[in-house]
């Protein structure tokens, strides 16, 4: 249905860390590969060998640039994927109710035997997550892999989401951010996870947690030598390395 | 209202996971992959593997793309038209491997040599190389040496092991971590993994490299050095540790040559001294007398003199004190700050030495010293191509080991751990064969370390016996090989001339190659007869890359999934610092077309040539395939190409007769085993005494190994001795002055350049998602990166006035391409850079004419020659380190102009006919 | 935002048919026999044409039954249902006309409500969407109904109300043109801020798109970045403002009440909006075009 819940039991999401993201996109073939047998149709490719392959993935990755007032310019990896807004504005919009979020968790999914394709949902999205199946005209976005995290099929450790079971530097981290005791809850609380385009009134579940603090080594204390070995020579400094010994 | 719909996502993936090995780049990682119906249809990572432990990169991820990718070759093909033409009609195996025959068979019998047998990303080496020594032909190598052998082999020489496959960083205890010059995929899950674990602890790490992407993106503090400088920095570093005093003397005393002494004159001049049984020896601290270097309680004094003679110790003090390497007078240089320098070498000191860790663990080292506890130095390194593949990379190399040691951190804890079967010296390694006999195979392996002038491989007269004139004077210390002069060299017919050039995986039509438009013509040149100057070229690969188009017959491999393979100790397993590993690849799917695996089509040609390892007494084929010689060959008594699951019951390790159900339980274990290395032997695993014995149980030695660090190498000086004159082996003039540069036996730094008007250094970089010219085509990689520009620093942008859209035309000595351009301010401000292979030639990969990768996508190699321009003295040297051979593909260096927006990108290459039809959209199986 | 052709064809015509229904529901004409069936006809075609136009956008519009069902939150399914009980309640007002039953034409007015029902809630799939910031604004369905009012009465014959409703559209196209213009830096939302990075955490400046996450084009970038040259829309916000409203404006007063006067004017002002249509789509920019460096 498209009214939203006014309240979620859980609030499942990621917490996304921008200073151990390289960039590696692993986790965007790690969605594709799931999503291609998973929850609804295959994630489609068109003119996959041709001069403008264009194909439907739910996880993109984007490299950004900083550069400071002072110092040296700096890289960011941003992934980028459904946010599963506590207000989801893709939700509302859909005239059919295929779009909707999950009672019990939050996640915001597409029931994609109701889905005329329209394209709103996306339109109202301002984070860019759903994308069109160019095949079989339906909405597709990240569901979080609901397929995964409650299947019983898979290990217990393997109930996650196929990216954050892929991330290479552990910078994905899912849980749910109802429970304040979550890893998900305390990282953004440490590392001052934060929303995107929190003025949109969204209320996004995932949080991104910030690059620290780059470039700044402490020049206070530098090496001191040992003597002056202009005055001593190079006996001099033998005698005085080695006495320590 | 809230009615959701009721959702059942509790289904399995598949009826099937299969356990193998991936082969999307050369890491090696462990992968299930999930069937459904007999088809693949999930490939995640596999948990319990030690390489990957569950994670899976982009490329990894993507396997079911590359699988099933158009680009497959589907059966033998023997051209038909001319070479290069892409004519080619499909044949029978038996007709292909009758072909191969009737032209391996002359060359075996009357000269093996005229046979050169390269592998590109070949991961059989031992395999490999085996067949070519039976063969009998000098000329085999894999790609080691335009990828990384000054990496590899600097440290072999140095500490008895190197990074990436050698060793690694104690990621879980370390506390400071300086990254050099590392390709993104160098190497790629495992140092994602430990990253990811420093960053979780808020380990600092730091970036030295031109080019902040990637790992340095995360890195905390990035040093954006000049390319080619890396080995100035480094000794900067170890210029203020030494005047500070803040060296590791207890390590350097006991586990280095240091205290060891150096003939001050004569004819020995700057040989280790040794007494009268031909042993170095130290000066005791406690007696001040000779004692054996390897005796129990021995304190080895580094301030010795012994009869004028002094400790390699004062050497490097008086070579590293010396003000040229303070970091004021290296700062322009490197194109950082001298307070950066002198930052960075307090934060080594402070961490390694103030923040030292200590494990309560006993250990005894090999002069029966009895220790209670395991001291660390927590600082530690990673290196690869960026500093590698630099005409002064071996020494850089050296320096960078010789970094590491004065802080005492290699081997210790919280430092940098070598992975079985390292530790090894590199007297335990082979000394290269090459001599050449009519219907003999060659007496041992091709590739080693040359120790001493006499085990160049020369001929009698002079010349060189291989090829690609590896371990000559050109490059002694060529430990890999030196692929890239394969084509030059033969097309040149300098040594000599071949007949057949058979070549695995290399894409050397293409961006294997330096100067990739030269080679082409090479590949396709005829003689006065109208002949091909190059008369055969056999080569095998899965994929309808560049290369098929210049081949007269072509092998077609299998994909990963469709064979078996050997990830074998005996040359580059899948180790960890605390356990040997090694692992197999087997067939999950069937192939659907007329293909073979190259190993078995190998032991089948071998069989059919009568190569005694590959024949039984009755002439008939001994193995039946690759699996077969995987459980039954033995290399030497005892020892296979796997060491688990040994003997008849599969009951020994290491060790034991060839186990028929070997293979069975690699599949049970998920396609790997690892053998753990004990507790008391996890550091000081070259010195320790239960590391030694369990190494020899393990087969990994057939007796311990215990050696010192070679800070001062002697075979280095020996050849630096023979360039000034001395010995009976010299070599030729011309080299003289490089080698006594080059060959110096404590690490320095020399520039790579040539003192031109090009001053903008040109890099290529692999990205994360796409390894080599095999990913390119991958349905879903092409997607995230079918398109590359140069990426052009801030400085260099805006005095030339380039805007987004703008094409750069970049001039090199030896070429000149025209590309798009873009813009990138995290970056050196005279480096310009791009992705590595992104560009292709029409009608390969079973692309479209008009995709991106063969319109705007490029390469740099047009831009670099194997021979560098005339010095003056014209003789053309090879692009390549002096000492190994190594390809200089970083040391490119061009001029840049404003070529305002353009459509494509120059130069443009006809395209090549289709080796198989264009592709098209893959369904995927519901 | 992609100026889908589909969309533009739809949003003008059922616009204009809708218009023209809610002029002949309240009895401006009322016409009667064969001139009844041609301007209820031009009025339903319209209407249903453009709503089947509409279709052909969708990825599965055979099941464009299950759009009536969410009307509670949404407003493309509040315009399925308002347009449908339009059509609906006019029709046997259309039937009376043609066939001269005399019926009561309070069902009529219920109908132009609806028609008029209709094109706000069209309007207000644009206007609702906060992601991009010039249709997110009170003159998106102002202009709706000025362009249905316009075009209707141009259809309906309707001289001075047209004339009338053509100079309002004059305005409210200025005012839009103007606002709209400034809309999206009125909402300070840069690369920077949509990302965070630059003005979140401890490293701080400015922020470019250093690559792309893919360099072949996908849906997101074809749907919502479309680049629009200035030249360009210079020329096509005059076609949109003579053709629009300032020749319908001029030229229906002055023009003698016929077929082909009517036929021409209306001609020009459907010129207009479906300039000032494809400039709605081609300049509207959406805030996830900020990731990708491009609007």
């Amino acid at each position: 249905m498209t009214s939203l819940p006014t309240h979620t039991e859980k609030k499942l999401g990621l917490a996304i860390d921008l200073d151990t993201c390289v960039g590696c996109q692993a986790c965007v073939t790690a969605c594709k590969g799931w999503n291609d047998q998973g929850y609804g149709a295959p994630l489609s490719d068109q003119d996959p060998y041709g001069a403008a392959p264009s194909g439907a993935f739910l996880n993109r990755v984007h490299s950004y640039e900083i550069t400071p007032d002072q110092g040296a310019a700096v890289i960011v990896n941003f992934p980028r994927s459904c946010l599963h807004c506590e207000d989801a504005p893709c939700v509302p919009v859909c005239p059919t109710g295929a779009s909707y979020k999950r009672v019990e968790d939050g996640i915001v999914l597409v029931n994609e035997d109701a889905c005329i394709g329209c394209g709103l949902c996306a339109w109202a999205c301002p984070y860019g997550a759903r994308e069109m199946d160019g095949d079989v005209g339906v909405m597709k976005k990240c569901t979080l892999c609901v397929d995964r995290i409650y299947n019983e099929h898979l290990p217990e450790e393997d109930r996650v989401p196929a990216c954050v079971r892929t991330c290479p530097t552990g910078a994905r981290h899912f849980g749910d951010f109802a429970d304040p005791d979550s890893t998900v809850s305390q990282l953004a609380k440490q590392r001052g996870g934060y929303d995107l385009m929190p003025d949109l009134g969204t209320r996004p579940t995932n949080k991104y947690l910030p690059p620290r603090r780059k470039d700044a080594p402490d020049m206070s204390a530098p090496l001191a030598p040992l003597l002056d070995i202009q005055a001593t020579g190079f006996a001099g400094w033998l005698d005085k390395v080695l006495g320590k010994i | 209202m809230n009615t959701q719909p009721r959702l059942a996502p509790n289904h399995p993936i598949g009826d099937e996971v299969r356990r193998t090995t991936c082969y999307m780049c050369a890491c090696r990682c462990g992968i299930n992959v999930h069937m459904k119906s007999g088809e693949v249809a999930y490939i995640e990572g596999n948990r319990d593997h030690p390489i990957n432990k569950g994670v899976l990169c982009a490329k990894g991820a993507s396997g079911i793309m590359q699988i099933n990718a158009p680009s497959r070759l589907r059966a033998p093909l023997k051209r038909v038209g001319p070479r290069g033409s892409g004519a080619f009609e499909e044949i029978s195996w038996d007709e292909a491997l009758a072909l191969a025959v009737s032209w391996l068979k002359p060359l075996r019998e009357t000269a093996p040599e005229k046979l050169a047998f390269f592998t590109g990303r070949d991961q059989s080496q031992s395999f490999t190389g085996w067949w070519a020594q039976a063969f009998g032909t000098p000329n085999y190598a894999a790609h080691g040496g335009f990828c990384s052998v000054n990496m590899a082999a600097g440290g072999i020489y140095t500490i008895g092991g190197a990074f990436w496959e050698f060793g690694q960083p104690d990621w879980d205890r370390t506390k400071l971590f300086i990254l050099f010059g590392v390709a993104e995929d160098h190497d790629s899950n495992p140092i994602k993994i430990g990253l990811g674990k420093l960053k979780a602890r808020g380990v600092r790490v730091v970036g030295v490299n031109p080019i902040r992407t990637g790992y340095n993106a995360v890195a905390d503090d990035w040093l954006g050095i000049t390319p080619g400088t890396d080995g100035l920095l480094i000794l900067s570093l170890i210029h203020c540790l030494f005047q500070a005093g803040k060296i590791d003397l207890d390590y350097l005393a006991q586990y280095t040559n240091a205290p060891l002494l150096v003939v001050e004159d004569g004819p020995e001049a700057g040989m280790i001294l040794k007494n009268a049984e031909s042993q170095p020896f130290v000066i005791d601290r406690r007696t001040g007398a000779p004692a054996p270097w390897d005796a129990k309680g021995v304190q080895p004094d580094l301030g010795a003199v012994y009869q004028g003679n002094r400790t390699v110790f004062q050497h490097m003090a008086q070579r590293y004190l010396a003000p040229e390497y303070a970091p004021e007078a290296v700062a322009d240089r490197c194109g950082l700050p001298a307070a950066r320098i002198r930052a960075l070498a307090a934060d080594l000191a402070r961490v390694a030495f103030d923040e030292a860790i200590e494990i309560a663990q006993a250990w005894t080292d090999f002069r029966g010293n009895e220790h209670s506890k395991m001291v660390g130095r927590p600082v530690s390194f990673h290196a690869m191509r960026g500093i590698s593949a630099h005409s002064n990379g071996f020494q850089t190399a050296r320096a960078l080991h010789l970094l590491q040691i004065v802080l005492g951190s290699v081997e210790t804890p919280g430092g940098y751990r070598l992975k079985p079967p390292y530790p090894k010296p590199v007297d335990a390694h082979p000394t290269p064969h090459f001599t050449a006999a009519a219907g003999k195979p060659l007496a041992g392996p091709h590739l080693g370390y040359v120790r001493h002038p006499d085990q160049l491989a020369l001929k009698p007269d002079g010349s060189p016996a291989r090829i690609d004139k590896a371990f000559t004077w050109d490059a002694p210390f060529s430990a890999h090989g030196l692929m890239h002069m394969l084509i030059p060299n033969a097309h040149a017919g300098d040594p000599y001339r071949i007949d057949t050039l058979f070549l695995y995986m290399a894409n050397m039509a293409w961006n294997s190659s330096m100067n990739s438009g030269e080679v082409i013509k090479m590949l396709t040149d005829r003689d006065a007869d109208g002949g091909y100057v190059i008369p055969r070229i056999i080569y095998s690969d899965a994929y309808a890359s560049e290369m098929v188009a210049y081949a007269d017959l072509i092998l077609p491999d299998t994909t990963y999934m469709e064979r078996h393979d050997c990830i074998s100790l005996l040359d580059r397993p899948i180790s960890e610092p605390d356990a040997a590993g090694d692992s197999i690849r087997w067939p999950v799917v069937e192939p659907d077309r007329d293909v073979r695996p190259f190993q078995s089509v190998m032991l089948d040609l071998g069989a059919r040539l009568g190569l005694g390892p590959m024949v039984k007494e009755d002439g008939s084929a001994k193995f039946k395939d690759y699996a077969d010689y995987i459980q039954n060959h033995i290399r030497r008594p005892g020892v296979g190409p796997l060491i688990g699951w040994r003997g008849a019951d599969g009951s020994q390790t290491g060790r034991g007769d060839a186990n028929p159900n070997q293979l069975d339980r690699y599949i049970e274990n998920g396609g790997f085993f690892q053998a753990h290395v004990p507790a008391e032997g996890a550091f000081y695993k070259p010195w320790n005494m239960a590391y030694q014995e369990w190494a020899v149980q393990t087969s990994l030695f057939e007796s311990p190994q215990p050696y010192l660090f070679s800070i001062y190498s002697e075979p280095m000086r020996r050849f630096q001795a023979a360039a000034s004159g001395i010995g009976p082996h010299q070599p030729p003039d011309h080299l003289r002055a490089t080698l006594k540069r080059a060959m110096d036996p404590l690490p320095i730094w020399y520039s790579p350049y040539a003192e031109n008007d090009f001053t903008i250094h040109a890099l290529t970089q692999r990205p994360m998602d796409m390894y080599h010219s095999w990913g390119s085509q991958n349905a879903w990689l092409r997607q995230i990166r079918g398109r590359n520009f140069l990426y052009i620093p801030t400085k260099i942008w805006q005095q030339h006035g380039f805007k987004d859209g703008d094409y750069a035309r970049v001039t090199s000595p030896t070429g000149q391409i025209t590309v798009p351009a873009a813009h990138m301010a995290a970056l050196n401000e005279n480096t310009v850079w791009t992705w590595n292979a992104i560009g292709k030639r029409k009608g390969a990969w079973a692309l479209d004419d008009d995709a991106p990768e063969s319109t705007t996508g490029f390469l740099l190699n047009h831009l670099i020659s194997e021979l560098q321009p005339d010095q003056g003295d014209g003789i053309r040297r090879s692009n390549s380190d002096p000492v190994t051979g190594q390809a200089a593909w970083f040391d490119l260096r061009v001029k840049i102009e404003n070529a305002g927006p353009q459509v494509a990108a120059s130069p443009a290459f006809a395209p090549i006919s289709r080796a198989v039809p264009r592709g098209k959209t893959r369904k995927a199986p519901k | 935002m992609h100026p889908a052709p589909s969309v533009i064809v739809f949003t003008v015509l059922s616009g204009m048919g809708f218009g023209l229904l809610a002029f002949l529901g309240a009895g401006l004409p009322a016409p009667s026999g064969w001139a009844a069936f041609f301007h209820w006809g031009l009025g339903y075609s319209l209407a249903v044409g453009g709503l089947l136009a509409s279709t052909f956008h969708l990825g599965n519009p055979q099941r464009f039954l299950r759009a009536f069902t969410q009307w509670r939150s949404s407003w493309l399914s509040r315009e399925a249902i308002a347009s449908v009980a339009c059509l609906l309640a006019l029709a046997p007002v259309a039937l009376s006309n043609w066939l001269g039953f005399g019926w009561p034409r309070a069902l009529g007015l219920i109908g132009a409500v609806l028609a008029l029902a209709t094109i706000f809630c069209t309007a207000m799939i644009y206007a609702q969407l906060k992601t991009i910031p010039r249709w997110n604004h009170w003159t998106t369905p102002a202009l709706f109904v000025a362009f249905a009012g316009a075009g209707g009465a141009i259809l309906a014959g309707q001289s001075g109300a047209g004339a009338v409703m053509s100079a309002l559209l004059l305005a409210l196209l200025l005012a839009a043109f103007r606002i709209g213009d400034g809309a999206f830096a009125a909402r300070a939302q840069t690369l920077g801020t949509a990302t965070g990075l630059g003005t979140i955490g401890p490293v701080q400046g400015t922020v470019r798109v250093f690559e792309q996450p893919h360099t072949s084009p996908n849906y997101l970038m074809r749907e919502m970045i479309y680049l629009v040259a200035r030249k360009h829309v210079q020329k096509l916000r005059s076609v949109t403002l003579i053709g629009a409203g300032i020749a319908p404006a001029l030229l229906l007063p002055l023009t003698p009440p016929s077929l082909l006067g009517f036929a021409v004017i209306a001609l020009v002002h459907l010129t207009g909006a479906f300039a000032a249509r494809w400039l709605f789509f081609a300049q509207a920019e959406h805030v996830v075009g900020l990731y990708y460096g491009q609007r």
